[in-house]
């Protein structure tokens, strides 16, 4: 009965998005409505092929981990696809003949640019969380992750969002806001996916059989309700029509710069810190197999930071139009969070206390562990720059590119990396991975990458900051806006070859887990629970 | 009295005394007695349950223990 009802939707969807193409006013619009035509009318075909069939029995004794695997491969790929874009975005910043005249208006480094931050934040990153975090909730609540196919609907739904974020970048479909560009129809469709995955982990951990939350689900379950009130909240915009992507926020001026950084920010602080602490608190501990190292410390580190994060937006507008109370109140904010920031550090490194020796065999807890270390660095650096002082001579240059890129590339890339490589074998059901000293390779070219960003990064950032406010004994700048671009030709050069030495790290990890699946030993006599026959 | 001056007034008083004392709260809950025990069980979750769901004989007698 429920079939016949999704073949009415989703014939009706079908014949409304070939309307959509026609009538569209956009060419970000009509590739849009093509893509979900197509999308609606195979789902119709696949659901018709199931009518009137045989129900298969539900699986209820064991974990969901077919979206945990198909997760891991889709955050290696839109990984390796970031990182790519990423790259060759900077040797367009060195080298404009690279923004070829052929591609102007799709390929251009503007057009690319969200490209690449959307791919590395949300398709990475969101992929990596979606996927560890169905896998920790599973295993720390002791349950199957409620609502049968829904999590297939949350996996599949969020790849169609990266499809249609992604081409509506490229055809120019942006509401021009950072890491906010979808248009409303692409926020609509997360925002159904998000309740949905909502309604997947909370079920979940409703069902668990353990008496207590685990502390990585607190945090994930903070991340996962922040992120949903934050996207709401900055994308309360009104369509121009609804056969085009324009569309025009409800908030004025001022109050949407606010808003803005108030997402913003808080993507930052929910999507890659929350969650990706529920991460550094499952897998540390099971890769170091030491529990964490202080339970109550994780408590207090928990609510520090969901109390503080929320607040520190208004840094990102020193000077401008915003009163100044309210940008000090973001610039003490970030400040204060310091403190959860340090306390977490140190409880995710002292859970290697007694274990340090295994940093010298096992180089994935190697790769976790210099992501707590990166974390650690940029946490405290980026209070730092939101200091007023040091913002005006840091905000609009490249070490704000810097600072994003140790974080994002040290802590939230190379926790991922590590969660991939625990991860691939425990669900392939292999005995270890294929080569730890591939492992090794990965870590090294990626931390060498790293440091060239991050290094060139300040100098040219600094450089150009100094540049920008000197001025002459009459009180002229002495500096045009050119000389400064001209002066950082070398440092992009360097920033470019560091993003050439992560790329290459994430193509030997995508090598080495390929491997792990295809010829690593099976693990099928160790399990450390006999399964009885059925 | 207009929304922004009644909210901010709310904001910076007894909203702001609400959040600070139950942070307070959360500290003392965390540090009360008997808590390293129960966080010992709590921070052992991972290590449990690694294959596949417990079932609901096994929940009770963990339960008990």
């Amino acid at each position: 009965m429920s079939n016949y009802l999704k073949l009415l939707v989703l014939g009706v969807l079908t014949i409304f998005f070939m309307v959509a193409a026609g009538y569209a006013r956009d060419l970000a619009y009509q590739v849009h409505a093509v893509i979900l035509m197509c999308v609606a009318a195979g789902l119709f075909l696949a659901t018709l092929r199931k009518t009137d069939e045989p129900v298969p029995v539900p699986v209820t004794g064991e974990y969901l981990d077919g979206v945990v695997r198909a997760g891991v491969v889709a955050t290696a790929f839109w990984g390796v696809v970031g990182f790519l874009v990423g790259t060759f975005i900077a040797f367009q910043l060195a080298f404009p003949v690279l923004n070829f005249d052929w591609s102007e208006g799709f390929a251009n480094f503007g057009r690319l640019r969200p490209l690449h931050t959307s791919a590395v934040i949300f398709a990475f990153g969101g992929n990596a969380l979606i996927a560890t975090s169905f896998y920790i909730v599973q295993r720390t609540s002791a349950a199957r992750l409620w609502g049968g196919n829904l999590a297939w609907f949350v996996f599949w739904g969020y790849q169609l969002f990266i499809v249609l974020a992604a081409t509506g970048y490229l055809l120019g479909g942006t509401q021009s806001k950072e890491y906010a560009e979808p248009e409303w129809y692409t926020d609509l469709w997360l925002t159904v996916v998000w309740v949905a995955y909502l309604a997947v982990f909370l079920g979940t951990i409703i069902r668990r059989k353990e008496p207590h939350i685990y502390v990585a689900n607190w945090f994930f379950l903070a991340f996962i309700v922040t992120v949903a009130m934050l996207h709401v909240v900055n994308n309360l915009t009104i369509p121009v029509s609804i056969w085009g992507s324009k569309s025009v926020i409800v908030w004025p001026g001022v109050q949407d710069a606010m808003v803005q950084w108030w997402y913003g920010h808080n993507a930052v602080g929910f999507f890659l810190t929350a969650g990706f602490l529920g991460m550094m608190y499952y897998f540390i501990p099971k890769q170091a197999n030491r529990p964490v190292y202080s339970y109550k410390l994780s408590i207090i580190h928990f609510w520090a930071l969901i109390f503080l994060y929320i607040w520190a937006g208004p840094h990102h507008l020193h000077y401008t139009a915003l009163p100044d109370w309210a940008s000090t109140l973001g610039m003490v904010f970030s400040i204060v969070l310091w403190m959860p920031s340090w306390g977490g550090m140190i409880n995710g490194l002292m859970t290697l206390s007694g274990a340090w020796d295994k940093l010298r065999t096992d180089p994935v807890l190697r790769m976790l562990v210099i992501s707590v270390g990166f974390y650690g660095m940029s946490t405290f650096e980026g209070p730092m720059m939101s200091i007023r002082a040091v913002n005006s001579l840091s905000h609009y240059t490249d070490w704000t590119i810097g600072h994003v890129h140790s974080g994002a590339l040290g802590w939230n890339g190379m926790i991922t990396f590590g969660a991939l490589y625990y991860l691939t074998p425990v669900l392939w059901k292999r005995e270890r991975l294929y080569s730890l000293s591939l492992v090794s390779w990965h870590f090294w070219l990626a931390t060498i990458g790293i440091v060239l960003y991050a290094a060139s990064m300040w100098v040219t950032g600094i450089m150009e900051g100094l540049m920008w406010r000197e001025v002459d004994a009459n009180g002229f700048l002495v500096w045009s806006f050119a000389d400064t671009v001209a002066a950082k030709l070398p440092m992009y050069v360097m920033r470019g070859l560091g993003g050439v030495l992560f790329l290459s790290g994430s193509l030997v990890m995508c090598y080495n887990l390929w491997m792990t699946v295809r010829r690593a030993p099976a693990k099928e006599a160790s399990l450390s629970v006999a399964v009885p026959a059925e | 009295m207009e929304t922004y001056s009644l909210l901010r007034q709310f904001a910076d008083s007894w909203m702001l005394l609400f959040l600070f004392l139950f942070f307070v709260g959360v500290i003392i809950w965390a540090f009360r007695p008997g808590s390293t025990k129960a966080y010992e069980d709590t921070a052992n979750i991972p290590f449990r349950n690694a294959d596949k769901p417990a079932t609901e004989s096994a929940a009770q007698s963990e339960a008990q223990k």
